[in-house]
């Protein structure tokens, strides 16, 4: 029968490899058996409680068990959110009036945190909810009533505006993805995945189903080992890691000082990147050191829940190359569009269009920003056929091969983190003394610049969006202007700024 | 020990890293600071940082950047 439930991969896994580990940190591991009993007890304490079809906030640290969390909240028939414990109070806020949940779980730490939130709903403990017992013939019920395209999830990403988006998947597109994917990354039951990602990003499913559908291992890898390249080989070897989906710049973190000279993450035969350029000559020395492993580049918007699109590399390349991104998975679809929504000649850029079961359902109560990139595939004329507008612009080199040539907009990728420059400025413009604020990019040095314009220091205005900006979006420079560079438009003239930082 | 402040300032202006002594173990220095940490010590010192020097204590404060900068300048 073919499958319509993420939840399947964990049923047909169980008894199968009952006491293997399926998910650990540094301190904890949870067997399959441990994911499977508990995911099901908080599945039939939500729905005891009277939540149906609506999103659960999961608000707790990254360790195992917010992931039993995520499908304990599938199992009542809800779709999870997960939330960054480290995220500032205003943007949790945020997130939380554009949901308006009506229950929220935490840990034991997190719990404190939440209480001195604005929120007025149910919070419940984790350890608590797992006492629960299970109700076969509750969980049964909300089974047979759940169809593939139900939400599963919803994952916040930037918004220029200055308010996220809710991206929501459901499980059709979920496994879709999780099937294919495997296929290319080649996951089997021996799979030791070092996740790095963090889990309220899409990011982390490379991970988190794989290790379901085969009775894989994920190791949570502590944050603070991306600072310390060596005590991160030691903890990938010690785990016997083989397998990495990691964000570029925690690669080439480990490559840049020289870690390999000292030691070899000995395991290491795939290695899974995505998300920003990996510069050549980094990449050099990683292929160098690990000749036999596999590299593959990956490429895909959260819009259509994942990765779209992969290359595995198979020849050298020169450092002003960029690595392609290949080609799409089985059963999704890359159209290229010009500006006329036409299909642009062989070698010229368009914009990257996605089409397939993989897009997901669309932003989380937001109709107008759904149907602006969520569109009828133009050159369909005969039946309705959404494509994802990605906002990309790709080409085709001489091989085939698809390459991500740049944004058409201001959004970037920063330490693997999708940032709309302008929801930056928004936040920017809200501290009361700046008069004027525009950020910029440095794609060579990855350094987020923000100028501005007022009579506050640099100090205050680093402060004041620490606490209220993620810290992956807070500027790595601060420079303080006299008067903001104005187009003849009137508006912030980036070019120049952009020039005059060129030219320091 | 006033280019090592002037460095960590243009990271974090906010921060009085004269006095703190927990850089690494309050994450106030992240993930996110330390490649450009090391390149702009390394620029500014004109030395080159061995991996097994990148541990936490060696980056817990500003005067424990100061002992690593010295100790690598003798060695040269």
């Amino acid at each position: 029968m073919m499958q319509n439930n993420v939840l399947e991969y964990l049923e047909n896994i169980v008894d199968k490899v009952p006491d293997k580990i399926a998910y650990a940190d540094e301190n904890n591991g949870a067997t399959f058996k441990d994911v499977f009993d508990k995911s099901r007890a908080i599945g039939t304490f939500l729905s005891k409680q009277g939540y149906n079809k609506e999103p659960v906030v999961v608000f707790m640290g990254k360790h195992p068990d917010a992931i039993i969390t995520f499908y304990g909240v599938i199992y009542s028939g809800c779709y999870y959110v997960p939330i960054d414990e480290e995220m500032p109070r205003h943007r949790i806020e945020l997130i939380f009036q554009s949901l308006k949940p009506r229950a929220v779980i935490c840990d034991a730490d997190t719990i404190n945190t939440i209480e001195k939130f604005d929120y007025k709903g149910n919070v419940y403990q984790y350890d608590d909810v797992i006492k629960t017992v299970v109700d076969e013939s509750i969980l049964a019920d909300i089974r047979y009533r759940q169809i593939d395209t139900d939400p599963i999830y919803i994952v916040f990403t930037s918004g220029s505006t200055g308010i996220p988006k809710g991206v929501v998947a459901c499980h059709r597109s979920v496994i879709d993805y999780i099937e294919n994917l495997s296929d290319v990354l080649k996951i089997n039951e021996d799979t030791v995945f070092g996740n790095q990602t963090p889990l309220y990003v899409d990011a982390c499913l490379k991970e988190l189903y794989p290790t379901l559908k085969y009775g894989a291992t994920t190791y949570i890898i502590p944050k603070s080992l991306f600072m310390f390249p060596l005590k991160l080989v030691e903890f990938l070897n010690d785990k016997k890691i083989n397998t990495v989906c990691w964000v570029v710049s925690a690669l080439t973190m480990i490559s840049a000082f020289g870690t390999f000279e000292k030691a070899l993450p000995e395991y290491l035969r795939t290695v899974a990147f995505g998300s920003e350029v990996f510069p050549i000559k980094q990449f050099k020395l990683w292929k160098k050191n690990l000749p036999d492993a596999r590299f593959i580049n990956l490429y895909g918007p959260t819009e259509c829940t994942g990765m779209s699109c992969y290359y595995e590399v198979n020849r050298d390349f020169e450092l002003d190359e960029a690595i392609p991104i290949g080609r799409p998975f089985k059963n999704t679809d890359i159209i290229l569009l010009d500006d006329e929504d036409k299909q642009p000649k062989p070698g010229e850029n368009g914009e990257i269009c996605i089409r397939g079961t993989g897009l997901t359902l669309g932003y989380y109560k937001n109709f107008e920003k759904t149907n602006e990139v969520f569109v009828q595939n133009p050159l369909n004329t005969s039946y309705p056929e959404l494509i994802y507008r990605t906002g990309d612009l790709g080409r085709y080199n001489e091989h085939g091969e698809l390459i991500f040539v740049s944004r058409k907009d201001n959004q970037i990728k920063h330490m693997g983190h999708r940032i709309e420059l302008g929801e930056i400025e928004v936040v920017a413009n809200m501290q009361p003394e700046i008069k004027s604020a525009c950020c910029i990019f440095d794609e060579l040095k990855k350094k987020i610049i923000l100028y501005y314009v007022g009579d506050i220091t640099k100090a205050e205005v680093a402060s004041f969006l620490k606490q209220k900006l993620p810290r992956y979006m807070v500027p790595n420079m601060i420079e303080k202007l006299d008067n903001m560079p104005l187009t003849s438009n009137g508006k912030i003239n980036r070019v120049l700024l952009k020039e005059s930082y060129n030219r320091k | 020990m006033d280019q090592i402040l002037e460095i960590l300032e243009g990271l974090h202006p906010e921060v009085d890293f004269e006095t703190c002594r927990t850089l690494i173990d309050d994450k106030i220095i992240d993930s996110f600071d330390i490649v450009t940490l090391i390149s702009d010590l390394s620029e500014e010192f004109d030395i080159s940082i061995p991996v097994e020097e990148i541990v936490p204590e060696n980056f817990n404060s500003a005067k424990a950047i100061h002992t690593l900068i010295e100790r690598l300048l003798e060695d040269e």
